[in-house]
């Protein structure tokens, strides 16, 4: 039955086409016709035109020269060569094969080479070995650090706190955890170059005030919203604060809390602090502190914590025995602080060197007064007082940056460090040394 | 069934089924005929390309493809569970349900809120729900063994209590121990322990300044002996040796080639530099053939375009090329094709750029990494990165390289000139461990090690593959990823292995695709084989429980079938 139709209809249309009109015919002709050149002719490739050949291709791809991987560094590089301290950089140490006083490591409370903090760490050793052998979410957490984080949350007074493997790496991954894009961030000029970093990763909006001048952040905010004085300003423009306190810790304050207790604002009002452990705790690594509300989050998104594998049991074993120490005697933050005011005091008035830093700070610069225009010059210039100052047995070094790399390079410097276990005659002789040697060398 | 040189080309057999093997073999090692059929038999695939016997041995990865019906049910699961997730929020929102995470402060509330919602979800939802497989706490050394402290929750996760009882000898799948130097005995530990009397624990100073002790420089000279390289330079952190030497390498202007599954330090580093990336696939398809060519062509054709068509807009030309590829990518338990990526690296004038976390020490004849697998030359390799917490039970980075290189590090390295150095007993466990590796500490303890460690990788994913799971990666890596796929397989398999006292390791969304979640087991060469065992027969059972056994490509298990016809019938393609 189907094919009849079939048929029937294949009659029907031939028989429409003789009737149909000669007009009709020729256009359906000439539309068939088109469309079968459309079909046959190439199809038009806008890229033929630029399109390279293959030959051209291959002789680009020979020309090419790259740059040499890294540019060749010149001998006389000033940071080529290091310092080899040959033992223990505490407050004796042997620097280049001289026997020298520490005044450059941030040994602050003299805990590097504290017998105590050396029996934790050995213990620890024993127990633990010395590596984790994995990320703190498989299998890489210890009571150790555990208890090290309980530890460092009561002594700061929060609610948590959160530690991580490498000093570096705790404000450089605190930031992007909280920090997106289309967030914005209000920085100090003179923020650490971890800072710096971690703002680079987060991608956010960065708007830089001048150091320490509240006038000026305060202009930013109320460009942003409206604003007034430190703690005040958050609740007014409603901003958040996180604090970097890795020289403060454990120097500021009457228990060595830091800068909140130096100037006694409640820690809640801070949403988190962090600081590393490097300096006056004198281990590895670095934490944070805050309310567990902002804290608990890093645990996912830090990812110097989640990528990374956790710090080692005896380093957390020192830093836990450390804070022992710290807790049992409150005084010696007192005693350090005394210390630097009596080397600031007694560093005034070179002839040549201007002091920088606050009579608080236990590490400061000393910059040069007049600089000859040239940074290499002046770097050389104080390269040449340190290291007249090591052969007179006072071990100094220069502040070092990268210096294409810093937002806001600072000049170059000496930093000299106080340390609690440093006495008030071998500071005298520091100053004294530092002066005759600054006098010789750029008179 | 040893492996023997074969000088000349000789093809391969064609099977009984009609298919023919893939490619030519010049130059290199030929498999007895017999092992062949057997391995062949087996459903093995050789990947041995055709690339004039770059090879010199064979190349055995293998992703299997995920069973439709699986990837079905997981979608279904994972759509399940965004359902329930969504009530319990509309239920915490509206106060119905009491809400266990912590909340903002009261005079903050009206802040610019600090996370999106959308954000946490995943955690809230899912995570939360399995959240007891992770963050183990453990108080002994990560060794074969460990002592787990248990943890219970009252609350579905929210918060956990210590209840005192520590679980003793759970073995341990989980930690990177790859060549057993986790120990808390020993010579390594014994001369960690001198130098901590001596040095102290902490350094507090940066290498450029006054943190550079002797120690350092003897590691650095000893690292760099090991590798075969002229100079090295070490870091404190595994992770931060990638994030911040990756920007001191290359700028704007440059380009980065990264391997799509890189880890999170590569691409953080790169990220931070300033430079184009361009991500190349790597091998994780589940196709069996010609996948060797798919991400090395798509690394040719990346090469190739930068090349010809220059920077993005300006058309200049790159500055540079850098690759970065892994040694041994951890979620996969794949080898990158080493061989390959260096001839495509010198035809057309790249850098390479190698991280070896996992793959030193537990790769190669003697431990040296993925290099010396290939028997390659180190010279090729532009930048040799590494970790020290992987197979020396220390922890911190390195990087290897040219003396040029390493001087440029010196002065321009992040790292050196604002983040302290090493600690000096991690620094005396490093260099006693690697000088043990090396054997010039008198013993063959370390070769022992490296061979143990290999037999041992080879034993487990072979059992593995017989009972009938689904096992990523390459027969080499001691890295073993098992698929689980489904979400709530994550948790079941986690909770029922440390119930039968194994530890092991459980990971899914986000570190991997999201129905490609997986247990992942890392081998030591502290594992006995009684302990491997124990571990089998369990992961068999729990396989069983939880019907695990994905494989559609059965192995015949190598002892008991002896060499027959029906043998090469026995898989299906």
């Amino acid at each position: 039955m189907a094919t009849a139709t079939e048929q029937w209809v294949l009659v029907e249309m031939v028989q429409a086409l003789y009737e149909a009109p000669a007009y009709h015919l020729i256009l359906e002709g000439i539309l068939i016709l088109w469309i079968i050149r459309l079909l046959f002719s190439k199809t038009y490739k806008l890229q033929e035109r630029s399109d390279l050949t293959v030959k051209e291709k291959e002789e680009l791809i020979e020309e090419w020269q790259p740059e040499p991987l890294v540019p060749p560094v010149p001998k006389d590089h000033p940071a080529l060569n290091y310092n080899i301290v040959s033992g223990p950089p505490s407050h004796k140490t042997v620097v280049n094969g001289k026997e020298c006083i520490n005044f450059a490591s941030f040994n602050f409370l003299g805990l590097l080479d504290n017998p105590r903090v050396k029996a934790a760490a050995l213990a620890s050793l024993k127990k633990y070995g010395v590596g984790t052998c994995g990320p703190r979410g498989f299998y890489g957490t210890f009571d150790v650090h555990l208890d090290l984080e309980d530890r460092l949350a009561k002594f700061m007074k929060t609610e948590e706190a959160i530690i991580y493997s490498y000093g570096f790496a705790t404000i450089a991954s605190a930031i992007p955890a909280y920090s997106k894009r289309g967030d914005i961030v209000f920085v100090d000029r003179a923020a650490c170059f971890a800072i710096q970093k971690g703002l680079q990763a987060s991608r956010s909006d960065i708007k830089l005030f001048k150091h320490n001048d509240m006038a000026d952040l305060e202009r930013l905010l109320k460009e942003q919203e409206i604003e007034d004085q430190k703690v005040k300003l958050k609740y007014k423009y409603k901003a958040r604060i996180f604090l970097e306190e890795s020289l403060s810790f454990g120097v500021l304050g009457e228990h060595g809390r830091g800068v909140t207790e130096h100037y006694g604002i409640n820690i809640d009002d801070i949403d988190l602090i962090s600081a590393n452990m490097e300096n006056a705790l004198a281990s590895i690594g670095g934490f944070c502190c805050g309310r567990s509300f902002v804290i608990d989050h890093q645990r996912l998104s830090g990812q110097g914590y989640c990528f990374s594998a956790s710090l080692p049991p005896l380093l957390a074993a020192a830093a836990i025995e450390a804070l022992n120490i710290m807790e049992e005697n409150p005084g010696i933050f007192a005693v350090l602080k005394e210390k630097c005011g009596q080397i600031h005091k007694a560093l005034q008035g070179i002839s040549g060197l201007k002091v920088v830093g606050e009579s608080l700070s236990p590490a400061f610069h000393l910059q040069l007064e007049e600089s000859t225009g040239s940074r290499e010059q002046d770097v050389r210039l104080l390269q040449e007082i340190v290291d007249q100052c090591m052969n007179r047995s006072i071990a100094l070094t220069q502040a070092r940056y990268l210096e294409k790399e810093e937002k806001c390079l600072p000049p170059p410097s000496i930093r000299v460090v106080v340390t609690v276990e440093q006495t008030e005659e071998e500071l005298e002789r520091a100053a004294s040394t530092i002066k005759e040697v600054a006098q010789a060398v750029l008179l | 069934m040893r492996p023997e040189p074969g000088g000349c080309c000789c093809r391969r057999t064609v099977r009984a089924n009609g298919c023919v093997a893939n490619g030519e073999v010049r130059n290199g090692y030929v498999r007895s005929s017999a092992a062949a059929a057997a391995a062949a038999a087996a459903g093995q695939i050789h990947h041995v390309t055709q690339n004039g016997g770059l090879y010199k041995r064979p190349f055995n990865e293998a992703f299997e493809e995920t069973p439709m019906l699986v990837a079905v049910l997981t979608y279904v699961g994972y759509g399940v569970l965004t359902l329930f997730g969504y009530l319990r929020d509309f239920l915490r929102y509206w106060r119905i349900e009491k809400c266990h995470h912590a909340t903002e402060r009261e005079e903050q509330k009206d802040f610019v809120s600090l996370y999106q919602d959308f954000e946490n979800f995943y955690t809230r939802n899912l995570y939360m729900r399995i959240r007891d497989n992770w963050n183990r706490p453990i108080c002994s050394v990560p060794g074969a063994r460990v002592d787990i402290m248990e943890r219970q929750s009252h609350d579905y996760n929210w918060s956990f209590k210590y209840t005192g009882n520590i679980i003793k000898g759970v073995i341990n799948m989980g930690s990177y121990n790859y060549l057993g130097f986790a120990r808390n005995t020993g010579s390594c530990q014994e001369a960690a322990a001198k130098v901590l009397e001596e040095y102290g624990a902490g350094v507090c100073s940066t290498r450029q300044e006054i943190g550079n002790l002797d120690k350092h420089e003897e590691l650095e000279e000893l690292v760099a002996r090991f590798l075969g390289v002229e100079a090295a330079m070490a870091y404190g952190m595994g992770f931060a040796t990638n994030s911040m030497n990756i920007p001191a390498l290359v700028g704007k202007g440059c380009l980065i080639l990264s391997d799509e599954l890189n880890h999170a330090s590569l691409v953080l580093g790169a990220r931070l530099s300033g430079a184009t990336i361009r991500i190349f696939k790597h091998n994780s398809s589940g196709v069996h053939v010609q996948v060797c060519y798919i991400d090395m062509q798509s690394l040719e054709k990346l090469l190739k375009d930068a090349i010809v068509y220059g920077q993005p807009r300006t058309r200049r030309p790159w500055k540079k090329i850098l690759i970065l590829v892994e040694g041994i990518y951890s979620m996969e338990g794949s080898i990158v094709r080493l061989p390959e990526v260096i001839a495509l690296k010198k035809k057309y004038k790249a850098y390479l750029y190698l991280d070896e976390a996992h793959s030193i020490g537990a790769l190669g004849p003697t431990g040296r990494g993925v290099v010396e697998y290939f028997g390659l030359d180190p010279e090729d390799v532009d930048v040799m990165m590494g970790t020290f917490t992987k197979s020396f039970g220390a922890s911190g980075g390195y990087i290897g390289g040219k003396k040029e290189l390493i001087d440029y590090l010196r002065t321009h390295s992040h790292s050196a000139v604002y983040a302290t150095s090493l600690s000096p007993p991690v620094v005396e466990q490093i260099i006693t461990s690697m000088k043990c590796i090396m054997g010039q500490d008198g013993t063959s303890l370390g070769k022992e090690c490296v061979q143990q460690l290999a037999e041992n990788t080879r034993y487990f994913r072979r059992r593995l593959k017989e009972m009938g799971f689904i096992i990523y990666g390459n027969e080499d890596s001691p890295v073993v990823p098992l698929m689980l796929y489904m979400p709530a397989k994550i948790g079941a398999f986690g909770r029922e292995m440390l119930k039968r006292n194994i530890g092991v390791v459980v990971v899914g969304f986000p570190a991997t695709p999201i129905i490609e979640s997986r247990a992942r087991f890392c081998l030591s060469a502290a594992h006995t084989k009684e302990i491997l065992d124990t571990a089998l027969k369990e992961i068999d059972e729990v396989g069983d429980l939880l019907q695990l056994k994905y494989s559609r490509h059965r192995l015949v298990p190598l002892l008991d079938r002896p060499f027959d016809e029906t043998t090469y019938e026995e898989t299906e393609d």
